[in-house]
C-alpha cells in the first residue's frame, strides 16, 4: 500500500507561495517538533478466547497534524519576537484597506510583515507591496482557508528580522477558517457595516473563536441604515471575551484605537 | 465544506496509526465530535463516503460521538449545559459566557483494527 508519511512539505495541489517584497534569503529554517500520540492499546478477545479485533484508544485530534504545526508555528513566532494575527472575514469586508492603510501608517514605526491568502491571483499582494514591509501571496487553488502549513512554508519565503508584527490576511470565507489555527497569537474579525447586524448570530463558530472584532466602514454606516449598536450587542452575545473596535479605513475613525491595540500586541513578544 | 479537508487530515493521522499497529486496514472509526466544534457531522459523513472506497478504510465502520456543550459563568460560577447554539446564556444570571468547557472536541477517539493472523 502506498503510504506517505506526514511531513511538512507537502503543498497541497494548486497551492503557491509568491514572495513579492522582502523575500527570505539564505537557508530557510527547520521546524520541528515531537509527532507522537498517547496510546493505550487494548486486546479484544472474542467468546472462543482467540483476540478477534484490537481497540486502540487514541485521543488524538482530527487536525492533528494542523495542530501540531500551528504550535511549531507559534513558537517560531514567539522565538523570532513577533506577534501574528490572523485576519478573517467575508469577501470585501475591508481586510486588504484596513492592512494598507495600517503599513503606512502603523507601519512606519513598527515594522509589520503580510502573508495575504486568496483562491487566485496576487492581486493583493501587489496591493500590499511596500519598501518597508515583507508580503508574500498565497494562492491556495481551490483550498477555502489558509492552514498552518501553508503558513510555515510562506513564512520561511520571508525576511522577518526586526519583524514585530506579522498580519495573516486568511482567505475571505466566515466558515472553514475557524476550524484551522494557524499558530496565530490573535484572531480579528471583521464585520462591516454593508453586511447587516446579523452575520455574528448567522456565523457564530468565527465570531466565538475572536479575540478582537473589527466593524468596519463605519463611516457609511448611517447611509445604508446600519445599526451599530445593534451589531456590538449581537457580537457580545456570541463573543462576550472579544474587544470591539468600529473603525473607518476611509476616514481614519477608530484607527489610533487600532493601532493601540497592535502596540500593546507587538510590547508584549 | 472544510469537512472534506478535516476527513482526509484524519484519514492520514488513521493510516499513520495503523501502521504504527501493523495493520493494514481498519475496522472501526469512533470520532468525538463537540456540538460546538464547527463541524457539521453530515458533511463528515459525507466526506468519508466520499474519501474511503478503494483505501485501508473502505469497509470501516465510522461512528461518531456527539459531546453536548458546557459552558462556565464567570459572574456567578456556575457550569451549564449549552442549549442555545453558540449563544451561552447563563440559566441563573443571563450572563453571556466565552468559557466552553465542553463541546469543542474534534478528536479520534478510538480505533479498531482487525486481529494480527
Amino acid at each position: 500500500m502506498n503510504t506517505p508519511a506526514l511531513t511538512l512539505a507537502e503543498p497541497t495541489p494548486g497551492f503557491r507561495i509568491n514572495a513579492l517584497t522582502g523575500a527570505a534569503t539564505g537557508s530557510s529554517r527547520a521546524l520541528s517538533g515531537p509527532l507522537s500520540a498517547e496510546i493505550t492499546a487494548a486486546l479484544h478477545a472474542s467468546g472462543n478466547g482467540e483476540v478477534a479485533v484490537r481497540s486502540v484508544d487514541v485521543n488524538i485530534p482530527l487536525l492533528e497534524k494542523n495542530d501540531i504545526l500551528a504550535e511549531r508555528n507559534r513558537g517560531y513566532f514567539l522565538g523570532r519576537g513577533l506577534a501574528a494575527l490572523n485576519l478573517v472575514s467575508s469577501p470585501g469586508a475591508g481586510k486588504t484597506t484596513l492592512l494598507e492603510r495600517t503599513l503606512d501608517e502603523f507601519g512606519r514605526a513598527t515594522k509589520c510583515a503580510v502573508l495575504v491568502g486568496d483562491l487566485e491571483t496576487d492581486n493583493d499582494g501587489r496591493r500590499l507591496s511596500r519598501p518597508h514591509a515583507p508580503v508574500a501571496q498565497i494562492t491556495t487553488g481551490t483550498v477555502c482557508h489558509l492552514d498552518a502549513g501553508m503558513i510555515a512554508r510562506a513564512a520561511q519565503s520571508l525576511d522577518l528580522d526586526g519583524v514585530k508584527i506579522l498580519f495573516i490576511e486568511n482567505v475571505g470565507n466566515l466558515v472553514c477558517p475557524a476550524s484551522f489555527d494557524l499558530g496565530e497569537q490573535a484572531r480579528v474579525v471583521l464585520l462591516s457595516t454593508t453586511e447587516g447586524e446579523d452575520k455574528p448570530l448567522k456565523y457564530p463558530p468565527i465570531f466565538k473563536s475572536a479575540d478582537l472584532v473589527l466593524l468596519t466602514k463605519v463611516d457609511v454606516a448611517d447611509v445604508l441604515g446600519f445599526k451599530r449598536d445593534v451589531a456590538v450587542e449581537n457580537i457580545r452575545r456570541i463573543a462576550p471575551q472579544a474587544r470591539i473596535i468600529q473603525l473607518s479605513s476611509r476616514t481614519g475613525e477608530g484607527l489610533a484605537e487600532w493601532y493601540d491595540y497592535l502596540r500593546a500586541l507587538a510590547a508584549q513578544t | 465544506m472544510h469537512e472534506v479537508g478535516i476527513m482526509e487530515s484524519a484519514l492520514a493521522a488513521i493510516r499513520q496509526q495503523a501502521e504504527t499497529h501493523g495493520a493494514t486496514r481498519v475496522a472501526r472509526i469512533v470520532l468525538r465530535i463537540g456540538t460546538l466544534s464547527g463541524v457539521d457531522v453530515e458533511a463528515l459523513r459525507f466526506a468519508y463516503d466520499a474519501l474511503t472506497p478503494g483505501t485501508f478504510a473502505a469497509d470501516a465502520e465510522l461512528e461518531i460521538e456527539s459531546v453536548p456543550a458546557r459552558a462556565h459563568c464567570a459572574q456567578c460560577d456556575t457550569d451549564f449545559g449549552a442549549t442555545g447554539g453558540f449563544i451561552l446564556t447563563c440559566p441563573r444570571c443571563r450572563a453571556f459566557s466565552s468559557d466552553i468547557r465542553t463541546g469543542r472536541e474534534l478528536d479520534i477517539a478510538r480505533l479498531e483494527f482487525p486481529a494480527l493472523p
